[in-house]
């Protein structure tokens, strides 16, 4: 694995109001690593993930993004953004495009590109994710998985160095799980940076490089698929193995 | 109540006048409409700004608006700024009446916006837009398709509310009716004359609203 830091995540603190949700988190992500975030619900691994696209403000801590120190007072976080792509537990396409309109919106109207070109690479991530054949459909007319797909596509189009994955198939029907973890796990395969928020185990030991536990707003336990779920070093751990696997 | 043949007979007679009248209370209307719209827009925008002295504005005008009666406004504008600066009757009414409608475009705007969820916001953030972008790339086309069923309620009302300009003596429908009324000491037929253009009007509204939303309801979840 190359060695590169994509991020780097100092001393991390975040509050809502009296709620401390995040404490003291470090976390190092280096490139082409699948780092999954697993946990109990409330632990706090959704707002690390938030804090990281800087769509929930940190309270303290730094994050360094490619060694780059980044706060919103000092950098433009827009253009930070579209060097990291994140896809949503809910989907969260724009419900007035069609498919290839959700896709080419930013790629034309942030990063300016011409519309014929924007649409080339539109149709080859479609491609890429199995759904060119629904272009020009509303997202209304597609299933979750298909919908969930085209919101990886949609991210992968601003040509991102780091993919964060916020509950991606918690939303989504039992039997359209596969197709989108299908979708992610070919993106790893090709060196793409990822952090994945995830309550599916059997994903998260496929496919993961690493995985963190998180419990009450700290990083229990960080370690490699096999002694994570085989070795469990910390009693919550093996606690909360324990509950997953009854599932 | 008039006879029938009566009632038909000045129906046609006076139609000339009522044309030219309902031409000048849809001018007044589609004007006071379009510029309640944008008054509407930028105070719905000024309210969701989350800078509160904006907030403080947007919430005393639409406090202004519902507080005091149309017709209060409308001579305000026409007899309080005429002193001031040269205003046009027809300018006077549509502005009086932009104003009013602004008020309530507003609230059904500052509604819709905040009905849109607000993954969309996020997601086009994570996509690198800025917040206006996101806000008229994504937020607002979903927020006006939503807002259409209580805009074409609003253009009704402010349609009816057009009759008030005839109080600055603007010639339209309302005032053509009473003046022809006691000019021919006949209030009752011309009333009811122009009660049948408002509702063939509003018909024709509800109409082009209805066609509107059908053809704006395609992508709705």
């Amino acid at each position: 694995m190359n060695s590169r830091e994509m991020i780097k995540i100092e001393n991390l603190n975040k509050s809502f109001g009296s709620l401390h949700v995040l404490k003291d988190i470090d976390l190092s992500v280096y490139e082409s690593e699948v780092v999954c975030l697993v946990g109990s619900s409330g632990s706090g691994k959704s707002t690390l993930l938030r804090c990281l696209n800087f769509l929930e403000k940190k309270d303290g801590g730094s994050i360094f993004i490619r060694g780059e120190e980044i706060s919103p007072d000092t950098h433009n976080i827009n253009d930070v953004r579209q060097t990291v792509g994140m896809v949503f537990q809910h989907f969260n396409l724009f419900p007035h495009k069609t498919v290839l309109e959700n896709i080419i919106e930013a790629p034309i109207i942030v990063k300016k590109i011409p519309k014929s070109e924007a649409v080339d690479e539109a149709r080859e991530l479609l491609q890429k994710v199995g759904l060119e054949d629904k272009a020009d459909v509303y997202p209304s007319k597609l299933s979750g998985g298909q919908k969930q797909r085209v919101a990886i596509a949609r991210s992968l189009a601003m040509k991102p160095d780091i993919m964060l994955f916020d509950e991606p198939t918690s939303a989504l029907d039992p039997e359209l799980v596969g197709e989108v973890l299908t979708t992610m796990k070919e993106l790893a395969d090709e060196g793409m940076t990822m952090v994945v928020v995830t309550h599916e185990m059997g994903f998260a030991r496929e496919v993961a490089d690493s995985i963190v536990f998180m419990n009450d707003g700290k990083i229990l336990e960080k370690n490699c698929p096999e002694e994570f779920f085989d070795n469990p070093k910390e009693e919550r751990t093996k606690e909360f193995l324990k509950t997953t696997a009854l599932k | 109540m008039p006879s029938f043949s009566h009632f038909f007979q000045t129906f046609i007679s006076s139609k000339g006048l009522f044309l030219d009248a309902t031409l000048l209370t849809l001018k007044l209307t589609i004007v006071s409409i379009l510029i309640g719209i944008i008054f509407g827009l930028f105070f719905a925008l000024l309210k969701i700004s989350r800078i509160k002295i904006l907030e403080y504005i947007s919430n005393a005008y639409v406090f202004l608006v519902r507080g005091t009666p149309l017709i209060v406004q409308i001579f305000i504008l026409y007899f309080g700024f005429s002193g001031i600066f040269l205003i046009p009757d027809f300018w006077a009414a549509a502005l009086a009446l932009a104003f009013h409608n602004g008020a309530y475009i507003a609230e059904i705007f500052r509604g819709t916006i905040q009905s849109v969820d607000k993954g969309q916001m996020e997601a086009g953030r994570s996509l690198g837009m800025t917040r206006g972008t996101a806000m008229r790339r994504i937020i607002l086309p979903q927020a006006f398709r939503r807002a259409l069923p209580p805009l074409g309620n609003q253009f009704i009302i402010g349609l009816k509310d057009s009759s008030l300009a005839a109080f600055i003596s603007m010639n339209e429908l309302f005032n053509v009716a009473t003046t022809l009324g006691s000019n021919h000491f006949d209030e009752m037929t011309y009333l009811l004359i122009v009660a049948i253009y408002y509702l063939v009007l509003v018909a024709l509204l509800t109409m082009i609203v209805s066609m509107l939303e059908k053809k704006l309801a395609i992508s709705d979840r």
